[in-house]
């Protein structure tokens, strides 16, 4: 089996074990273990966007909300219909929720396919003008729409998300992004970013890497949006504005744009972050702020932007001596 | 070979090229050359399909290209090496290869290809497994011009090639790719501002001023011309 696959299933074994003991975890690190899982999923799919594929994305907040109000609506509507009043069996919900978790990604991606077609020719602020647009106008879309509880949001979805979902989705959203970007296809990702005109000078069609790149991350952040919705238990469609597009960007370029590891370091920190914060709460925000301006005067490539495959293969080339 | 007739091509109001029209025979090189802003990039740009004209045609082996996207028009065997070196500076060097024969499938031809491209410019096989954006300003143009020859184009076009390169690697270049002209028998179109060393390498020249042919003829005639002599080869 090749390594990457041994990995993925590997950590869905780890995130089932944690699961299973989840009851002896306290409730609020397990809280905040889900919280940094969500923000994983969204920054390494935004990652292939932003970072890789070098097309600067606002929207992702705005595919999450449709993620989160599609499989909200599924699990609120056709649960009870399916499952009957009692719940139905662990099992059952758990096929319910993969199920609707998987919709919300398509429908996320869906958006992204019409969100993208007619953008992705424009480049750099107008491309990001455009999805931050985009973001709005779902978000005004959802507060509008009385069948999805307007302004008040959903309310009452049922409590499916556990550590087991979350890490088995991120280790998939990794898995994904990883292989696609190594595979000889994938290149065409860096290559667009690296140099649109080259690129299409030898022959890629760059627009449609764009397309691709962009409803691959739609459909992850849609996944982390149902995800979400089955955490908190409660959707409004403010939880979605523009500042949590942002937020995902921040984690993005902290992490150093096209480098999966460090974007999952920043997601972890900047999780952990204003929880640790919560003691100086009053000035927590000017903290956090203070301490981005520092980092991008510091380390404007981002803070965990190392090459980690280089120092993987120094430290084995140390403890493991040449055999000449 | 490659046919241009009455090109015209315009950036918003502004008109670039303004009807030109010019022929590549098979084998041959041809040079283009002129001051900055005449519209020689742009030329490269509009055959290569990355700019689409207002009017005029393009024919390649008979067949009219004109409307064709970008990546169609490298299928059917034009190479083009941008300006300015555009080499994915993220990827490695041996990736940069691979994705010139992106559209190939072919593995034995494409493995031939690239023992070809190492012939040619030993220094690359050096470098495999080094990020393209830390080579030498010549290596990245052995690079660029390599990863078109990875595409096994049947005509090359490059543009300014000697742009930024140290003195000493320019010649080098040159005789590279009277090389690649002879071995395989493609066709080049050069484009470049340094006149005298086209003219030398070159079968015939076009001379582009803002936007319109001002002069062809044989190389060798032309570098004898006195108004050529004064206006780009130094008096």
């Amino acid at each position: 089996m090749p390594r990457p696959l041994l990995a993925l299933l590997a950590a869905i074994l780890v995130a089932f074990g944690v699961s299973y003991f989840s009851d002896r975890i306290d409730p609020y690190y397990l809280d905040v273990m889900t919280g940094v899982g969500i923000n994983i999923i969204l920054a390494v799919s935004l990652n292939l966007v932003n970072g890789y594929t070098g097309q600067f994305s606002l929207g992702h907040a705005g595919f999450m909300s449709v993620g989160a109000y599609l499989s909200a609506a599924i699990t609120l509507l056709l649960g009870p219909r399916l499952l009957g009043g009692a719940g139905g069996s662990a099992l059952q919900q758990g096929l319910l929720f993969l199920g609707a978790l998987i919709v919300g990604g398509l429908g996320a991606a869906l958006a992204g396919l019409a969100v993208g077609i007619p953008s992705l020719r424009l480049k750099g602020d107008y491309l990001a003008l455009v999805t931050l647009g985009f973001g709005e106008i779902i978000r005004v879309i959802f507060q509008n729409v009385e069948a999805l509880g307007g302004a008040l949001g959903l309310n009452g979805i049922p409590n499916y998300t556990t550590v087991f979902w979350v890490y088995s989705f991120a280790a998939l959203t990794v898995y994904t992004v990883v292989c696609l970007v190594r595979s000889t296809y994938g290149r065409g990702f860096i290559a667009t970013h690296d140099d649109e005109i080259a690129s299409e000078a030898v022959g890629l069609n760059t627009t449609r890497y764009k397309i691709v790149a962009f409803v691959v991350g739609a459909f992850f952040a849609g996944v982390a949006g149902g995800l979400y919705g089955h955490f908190k238990l409660t959707i409004t469609p403010t939880g979605f504005d523009f500042t949590k597009s942002i937020e995902i960007v921040v984690m993005v370029i902290l992490g150093g744009m096209g480098n999966t590891i460090g974007v999952i370091l920043a997601a972890i920190l900047l999780t952990i972050l204003p929880e640790v914060l919560r003691s100086v709460e009053q000035y927590r925000m000017i903290m956090y702020a203070l301490l981005l301006i520092v980092l991008m005067l510091v380390r404007p490539k981002g803070l965990f932007n190392f090459d980690y495959l280089g120092i993987a293969a120094r430290l084995r080339r140390k403890f493991r001596p040449a055999r000449e | 070979m490659l046919e241009v007739s009455e090109l015209c091509v315009s950036y918003g109001a502004i008109a670039a090229l303004r009807g030109i029209s010019l022929k590549v025979e098979h084998g041959s090189i041809v040079t283009l050359i002129g001051g900055n802003g005449a519209g020689k990039t742009t030329t490269l740009r509009t055959i290569s399909g990355l700019l689409r004209p207002k009017s005029g045609k393009v024919t390649f082996l008979g067949e009219n290209i004109t409307r064709l996207p970008a990546h169609k028009i490298v299928a059917r065997g034009i190479g083009h090496v941008p300006e300015g070196r555009m080499i994915f500076s993220n990827l490695t060097v041996a990736e940069n290869l691979a994705m010139g024969a992106y559209l190939r499938t072919d593995k034995a031809a494409i493995a031939r290809n690239r023992e070809y491209v190492f012939g040619i410019f030993p220094r690359l096989k050096e470098r495999l497994r080094q990020t393209a954006g830390t080579l030498s300003g010549g290596e990245q143009q052995m690079l660029a011009i390599g990863r078109a020859l990875m595409g096994e184009p049947k005509f090359l076009m490059l543009d300014e090639p000697s742009l930024g390169i140290a003195p000493r690697l320019i010649s080098t270049i040159f005789e590279k790719i009277v090389e690649i002209n002879r071995d395989r028998k493609i066709a080049v179109l050069l484009v470049e501002q340094n006149a005298n060393l086209a003219l030398e390498i070159s079968g015939y020249a076009y001379v582009l001023e803002t936007g319109q042919l001002s002069m062809d003829g044989a190389s060798a005639d032309l570098r004898k011309n006195p108004q050529l002599k004064a206006a780009y080869l130094g008096g």
